[in-house]
């Protein structure tokens, strides 16, 4: 993109909570410095206009509904690039766990005897759909992450997401690790760009930033057993976020 | 808006609004007049249906917090104390009294953080004409200023006391993951005082907004206790009466499933009813901080108000209510200090616990006052605590039937005496008001003259 030409940006969500849009608005003053660089057209957290023109579109939320795969696809048409925002729009996220069931029981426990009405289909990351050219994992999206991937898409450069585990940055926070403390954790498997966010709160990762390419999935199972995690359990644990990543990583749990 | 001001036909009004709100997906308004007679007046709720009820199952009792916060971006901090208050019930766990104090500085402060962001984000573009909060940062910059102090106020606190506001990361069944550091309790105790002066500012700035007249008496739902303005904890009540325990709460409101909508519909005695900022306000006035009740007095906000619009009012005052609490718990924290052993605890059974903790099946329920409402979470455990059932009611679930009573009373009221734009503005208030959301309020309503 040149220097001169404030790129147009768009916002959009899918099924989602919307947390990661509002991540922009708990940005305080870096938020003035971001709408200085570019463009804002639509934004329905915080605007009424509806700007039909943009050069990137920030799509959050994971695609659910045969009309979702429509509109992603039209997103997709009118943007000259496309940022995948969040857990949900990267890798399924926690609407990933509705593929646990199959729709019918999922549609009955929730809508009753109305379920036949509710349209609805397997939860898909975005990159499922359409190409995906920036990802900004996270549940929610870590803002420092944001802003370099920003930085990123003003220069015209590709951002890598870490493809080495949590554990490296919770090292480097000095966190006493929660396998020390007789607690499970998520780290080992999963990729890094959070800065260890939820341990340097005393809990553990859950693994919303999906797992890095190869996460020794059964290594890790062996160590989540020895803590007196029983298979279902385990099984959960990866699939809280991982969900619709699909059968690559299905197969390696069971 | 659209900008045409012609002539209008008041016999025949179709208005269509897309994507008013975030219930599980994105709303619509449908209001249909032929021939001076209304029609067809729905709130619908369409696509993506989310299924926490249905993913909830199976799980561990354990993760439901962090599963449930996620229904909710402006709401996260509000699903995960429901969540932990239902699992606690379902446990049999009992939190200590300073871990019951630091949850509820957490809910005073989300209270805080979406009633400012409603108050600027959508009534101040309205009192300076304006679509959008963006021109605001050229032409009224101090005041932008101010909103984003509040905000990062509010803001600031959830990064403190549960190290993110957005989907909180310490606040788990029976306590804390960690205690919040001395340095930012000190830091944000210093920004609350700060925003007594700002806070002042918004209430002469809110003083100068009209709020359109309108009436109309409803049901007023919120939970109620004798010790305070109930958030946290407490009875529900309607309109002061029927004084009923959460735990039983399903004999007091009916759910049920409306053909054109993906939310569902809450009555209490078969009528729609009304929660929020203004219901507890209606229910507990007596409870308010003196210096919110100043504040309501300055404004012209009476109790009980049967006007829908003044919820934005009334949002106001729990601000200044929450903000004078959370002042009020900061100094019993500095004086008194947090005592780790009563507090800390760990997500999940530690290594070991896991296999020896009994479980035995029980059902779990918790209401809880989020910036929109009551909220209810109930679930059911078997002997190895995992959920076998889950039901969350949500606020905005809840007033979508009220919404609809309110426009089946104004539409009349306004057809032949206001222009297109006027009731497009009217109707875009209405919405607002009830803050379903702000992604959705935002929209503009399309009316359509046939």
């Amino acid at each position: 993109m040149k220097k001169q030409s404030k790129p147009k940006v768009a916002f959009f969500d899918f099924s989602d909570c919307e947390g990661c849009q509002l991540q922009f608005a708990n940005m305080g003053e870096t938020l003035l410095e971001v709408m200085g660089l570019v463009d804002i057209v639509n934004f329905r957290e915080i605007m009424s206009e509806a700007g039909e023109d943009y050069d990137v579109a920030f799509v959050e939320g994971s695609i659910t509904t045969d009309n979702d795969v429509k509109r992603v696809k039209k997103i997709r048409e009118k943007a000259k690039i496309v940022v995948a925002l969040g857990a949900c729009a990267t890798i399924g996220g926690v609407n990933g766990m509705k593929n646990r069931a199959p729709l019918e029981v999922a549609k009955k426990r929730v809508y009753g005897d109305k379920a036949d009405t509710v349209n609805t289909i397997k939860t898909m990351p975005v990159h499922e759909v359409v190409k995906v050219d920036y990802f900004i994992n996270g549940c929610p999206v870590y803002i420092p992450e944001v802003v370099s991937v920003l930085k990123c898409i003003l220069l015209g450069k590709p951002y890598v997401v870490p493809n080495y585990s949590v554990c490296v940055e919770c090292k480097m926070n000095e966190n006493v690790c929660r396998y020390e403390k007789d607690q499970e954790c998520m780290g080992p498997v999963t990729r890094a760009g959070c800065n260890s966010w939820c341990v340097n709160n005393g809990n553990r990762c859950y693994g919303c930033r999906g797992l890095v390419d190869d996460p020794a999935a059964n290594g890790a199972k062996d160590i989540l057993a020895k803590y007196g995690l029983k298979l279902n359990d385990i099984l959960n644990h990866f699939t809280l976020y991982n969900d619709s990543q699909g059968a690559k990583y299905d197969q390696a749990f069971k | 808006m659209t900008k045409h001001s012609s002539k209008i036909d008041a016999k025949n009004v179709k208005v269509d609004v897309h994507y008013l709100t975030r219930v599980e997906g994105h709303g619509n308004i449908v209001v249909d007049v032929k021939d001076g007679k209304l029609e067809k007046c729905e709130f619908q709720v369409i696509e993506s249906p989310r299924f926490f009820e249905s993913m909830l199952v199976g799980r561990s009792i354990w993760e439901a917090q962090h599963i449930t916060s996620r229904i909710c971006g402006i709401c996260a901090c509000g699903h995960s104390l429901a969540s932990v208050k239902a699992g606690e019930d379902a446990l049999g766990v009992t939190p200590s009294e300073e871990t019951v104090m630091l949850r509820k500085l957490l809910l005073y402060t989300e209270q805080m953080d979406s009633h400012i962001l409603h108050i600027y984000i959508l009534v101040a573009p309205d009192l300076l004409g304006v679509k959008s909060i963006v021109p605001l940062v050229k032409t009224h910059k101090p005041v932008i200023e101010m909103a984003l102090r509040m905000k990062r106020m509010s803001d600031y606190a959830g990064e403190v006391l549960a190290g993110r506001h957005i989907h909180p990361i310490s606040y788990v069944i029976g306590g804390l993951t960690q205690l919040p550091s001395i340095d930012g309790l000190e830091k944000l105790y210093k920004m609350m005082v700060d925003c007594r002066k700002d806070t002042d500012e918004t209430v002469k700035l809110i003083k100068k907004l009209k709020f359109p007249d309108f009436d109309r008496p409803t049901q007023y739902l919120s939970l109620t206790n004798d010790e305070e303005y109930a958030f946290y904890d407490g009875d529900m009540v309607v309109s002061g009466k029927q004084r009923t325990k959460p735990h039983d709460y399903r004999k007091l409101l009916t759910e049920r499933v409306l053909d054109y909508s993906r939310a569902k519909v809450a009555t209490i005695n078969g009528k729609s009813y009304a929660v929020g900022a203004l219901s507890r306000f209606n229910n507990n006035y007596a409870k308010l901080h003196k210096k919110a009740k100043a504040v309501a007095e300055e404004i012209g906000l009476k109790a009980p108000c049967h006007n829908p619009y003044l919820n934005t009012a009334a949002q106001l005052v729990e601000w200044v209510h929450c903000l004078e609490e959370s002042i009020a718990i900061m100094e019993k924290i500095s004086k008194e200090g947090l005592d780790e052993k009563r507090i800390v605890v760990s997500s999940w059974p530690k290594r070991g616990e896991a296999d020896k903790a009994v479980y035995k099946p029980n059902t779990g329920i918790s209401c809880v006052e989020v910036p929109r409402g009551a909220l209810f979470h109930e679930y059911t455990i078997d002997d190895t605590g995992h959920i076998t059932s889950a039901n969350c009611v949500i606020p905005t679930n809840q007033n979508m039937g009220n919404l609809e009573d309110d426009m089946r009373k104004i539409v009349p009221e306004l057809l032949g005496k206001k222009t297109q734009d006027e009731i497009t503005l009217d109707l875009e208030m209405l919405a607002r008001a009830y803050d379903p959301c702000i992604s959705c309020s935002t929209h503009l309503l399309d009316v359509k003259f046939v």
